[in-house]
């Protein structure tokens, strides 16, 4: 049995590395996966919440951020194409015809 | 499931089952004939606006405490829906001269202003993210809806990366706090903070977290310093009828969901909270009002002011653990947004007005020359830029007047300090515009059209008529918190 703690520490292990990628990276799809790195963190931390009390509330909540991050995907890899067939290129250091 | 259950969230089903009819009936909508598609869009919020009145005075929880309805969800839901009917009349003219007229607009925005509304409503904070959701992923489509102009797929796919990144923060946030307090209800939540069995230094420990992860969440939404990069580059580059939308919908939304999950869940963790609050909304003030001085581009100096609206609307949170003041400050939060929704829908109107195809007429030296060549428009924007500085006689005036004395009646006169010193350097930026207006030459085109010149016109008498006898929307927003708390 794998204590609690080990997966907390390791989801928010996750957590960090994706919020990490978002910050560092400079490709918009590896930006996104960090951020789909983040949500299935917080996925993680709740089923071994919910393990921990022995609840259902906490498996539930995960199919919830499943199905959003469905609908997350989707629009993000519409912009995403729509963006690489303007310039040929989704690096987001090149998007910069906004600034004052 | 009963009922009680539906009718709670009635206002909510009827609107998403206009959008979801009104999605196919726009296939059967011939192209030069998309104004049905407008009407039946203003149609659908004017009836949803409807119920959502007729349930004033309703105090009741449907799905198993999931959803509430009360005094704060309904005047919540009145301003937005009264935002959706104004961004309808922005975006009909808009949307046809900039080429781009195509129904799912408006479909889209149906769907962002029931994410709003669900966020107001929200009594559980899974339903807080999904109607967070709800409200942003449309939004993000609606910013890139200029394509293939390369700025409005920017400021998508900006506003999209970076809203993914913060609903990320507030879904962690939420997980830890249901590990805090094996909850996710806000009266959960709450029970098990103060008397539960789970009370430890490590579980309080963990709560605070989750609640700061929670919180940077939503300021990236409601675009609080530090969380505030995207919200000028966004705002520049969608389509300026999406600007005004987003600029009052989605901080409303915020801050509605902000208040009822602090106001309501998190009092306990109060001591640890208010000083952060108190440093995000005088960092906010300060730093929103300091960069809009340099602008040049009206967008983009509107953005700013909004970032500095947002931190004006973050001193009312200051006080919320502290039962004595936090009905009064909450209260005069409430009102700042209606007066600050009304005057930046205002302000946008004009920027629609005078702004041409190619993202041509921004600058603000485009405006020189309004005040002699279209008297009407340059008053209207007179008045607007004067109730975003809070000058007499102003809504913004009644709105900073209110959240000021209660903040100073908080015990936090620093912040109210902080407020009226970059309330006046704001007057500069703002006064700017104005003197460009009527001091300086110029030959500006505008566009002429009366759902615009309807709304300009409107939010203009409105501002200087409700400043006159504020006392009754102020009493509204009253008794609309008294239930918070």
């Amino acid at each position: 049995m794998v204590p609690q703690t080990y997966y907390i520490a390791l989801s928010a292990v996750l957590f960090t590395l994706g919020a990490l990628g978002v910050l560092v990276r400079r490709n918009a799809l590896i930006i996104f996966m960090s951020v789909e790195l983040m949500l299935n963190a917080a996925n993680l931390a709740f089923v071994a919440f919910a393990n921990t009390y022995q609840h259902l509330n906490g498996q539930i909540i995960v199919f919830f951020v499943i199905a959003v991050a469905a609908a997350e995907v989707a629009v993000g890899l519409a912009l995403i194409v729509a963006i690489f067939k303007t310039r040929q290129s989704i690096d987001v250091d090149t998007m910069s015809s906004l600034k004052g | 499931m009963t009922q009680v259950d539906f009718y709670v969230l009635l206002p909510l089903i009827i609107l998403v089952t206009w959008a979801c009819a009104l999605l196919l009936v726009d296939l059967f909508i011939p192209k030069e004939r998309k104004w049905l598609t407008a009407l039946l869009a203003a149609l659908g919020l004017a009836l949803t606006l409807g119920f959502s009145l007729s349930q004033l005075g309703l105090e009741n929880t449907g799905f198993k405490e999931m959803v509430v309805v009360d005094g704060f969800s309904v005047f919540v839901n009145a301003l937005l829906l009264l935002s959706g009917l104004l961004s309808v009349a922005l975006a009909y003219g808009y949307l046809k001269r900039m080429g781009i007229e195509r129904g799912e607009y408006y479909t889209l925005m149906l769907f962002s202003i029931s994410g709003m509304m669900l966020m107001a409503q929200a009594a559980d904070l899974i339903i807080v993210f999904l109607a967070l959701e709800l409200l942003s992923l449309p939004l993000y489509v609606l910013s890139a809806f200029a394509r293939p102009r390369a700025d409005s797929e920017e400021s998508g796919l900006k506003y999209f990366l970076l809203g993914a990144f913060s609903s990320g923060f507030v879904l962690y946030g939420i997980a830890l706090v249901y590990g805090a307090t094996a909850a996710t209800s806000l009266t959960g939540i709450v029970a098990a903070a103060s008397n539960g069995p789970l009370t430890g230094s490590g579980n309080t420990l963990l709560l605070t977290i989750g609640a700061a992860l929670i919180l940077v969440g939503l300021g990236f939404k409601v675009a609080a310093v530090p969380f505030h990069m995207w919200t000028p580059d966004v705002y520049q580059g969608a389509p300026t009828a999406v600007t005004a939308f987003m600029a009052a919908g989605a901080k409303i939304a915020g801050f509605a969901a902000l208040l009822r999950v602090f106001a309501t869940a998190f009092p306990s963790i109060a001591a640890d909270m208010t000083p952060v609050l108190q440093a995000i909304s005088a960092l906010t003030m300060i730093v929103g009002n300091l960069i809009a001085i340099s602008q040049t581009d009206i967008k983009r100096m509107l953005a700013y002011s909004s970032i500095a609206h947002a931190g004006y609307i973050l001193m009312a949170f200051v006080p919320y653990g502290n039962p004595e003041v936090a009905p009064v400050s909450v209260a005069a939060g409430l009102f700042y947004l209606v007066a600050y929704a009304l005057t930046s829908f205002g302000a946008w109107s004009v920027v629609i007005a005078v702004e041409q195809k190619e993202g041509k007429g921004l600058a603000i030296s485009d405006y020189a020359g309004l005040g002699r060549k279209y008297p009407a428009l340059a008053a209207a924007m007179t008045i607007f830029m004067l109730s975003l500085t809070g000058f007499p006689p102003t809504l913004g005036l009644v709105g900073k007047f209110y959240l000021f004395r209660a903040v100073i009646a908080g015990g936090f006169i620093p912040l109210a300090i902080i407020g009226m010193v970059t309330s006046l350097v704001s007057a500069y930026y703002y006064l700017r515009v104005v003197v460009t207006m009527y001091m300086q030459d110029g030959e500006p085109e505008t566009e002429r059209e009366f759902w615009l010149g309807l709304t300009t016109a409107g939010t203009a008498l409105v501002i200087v008529i409700v400043s006159l006898v504020p006392q009754g929307l102020f009493t509204w927003a009253s008794e609309a918190v008294l239930r918070l708390f």
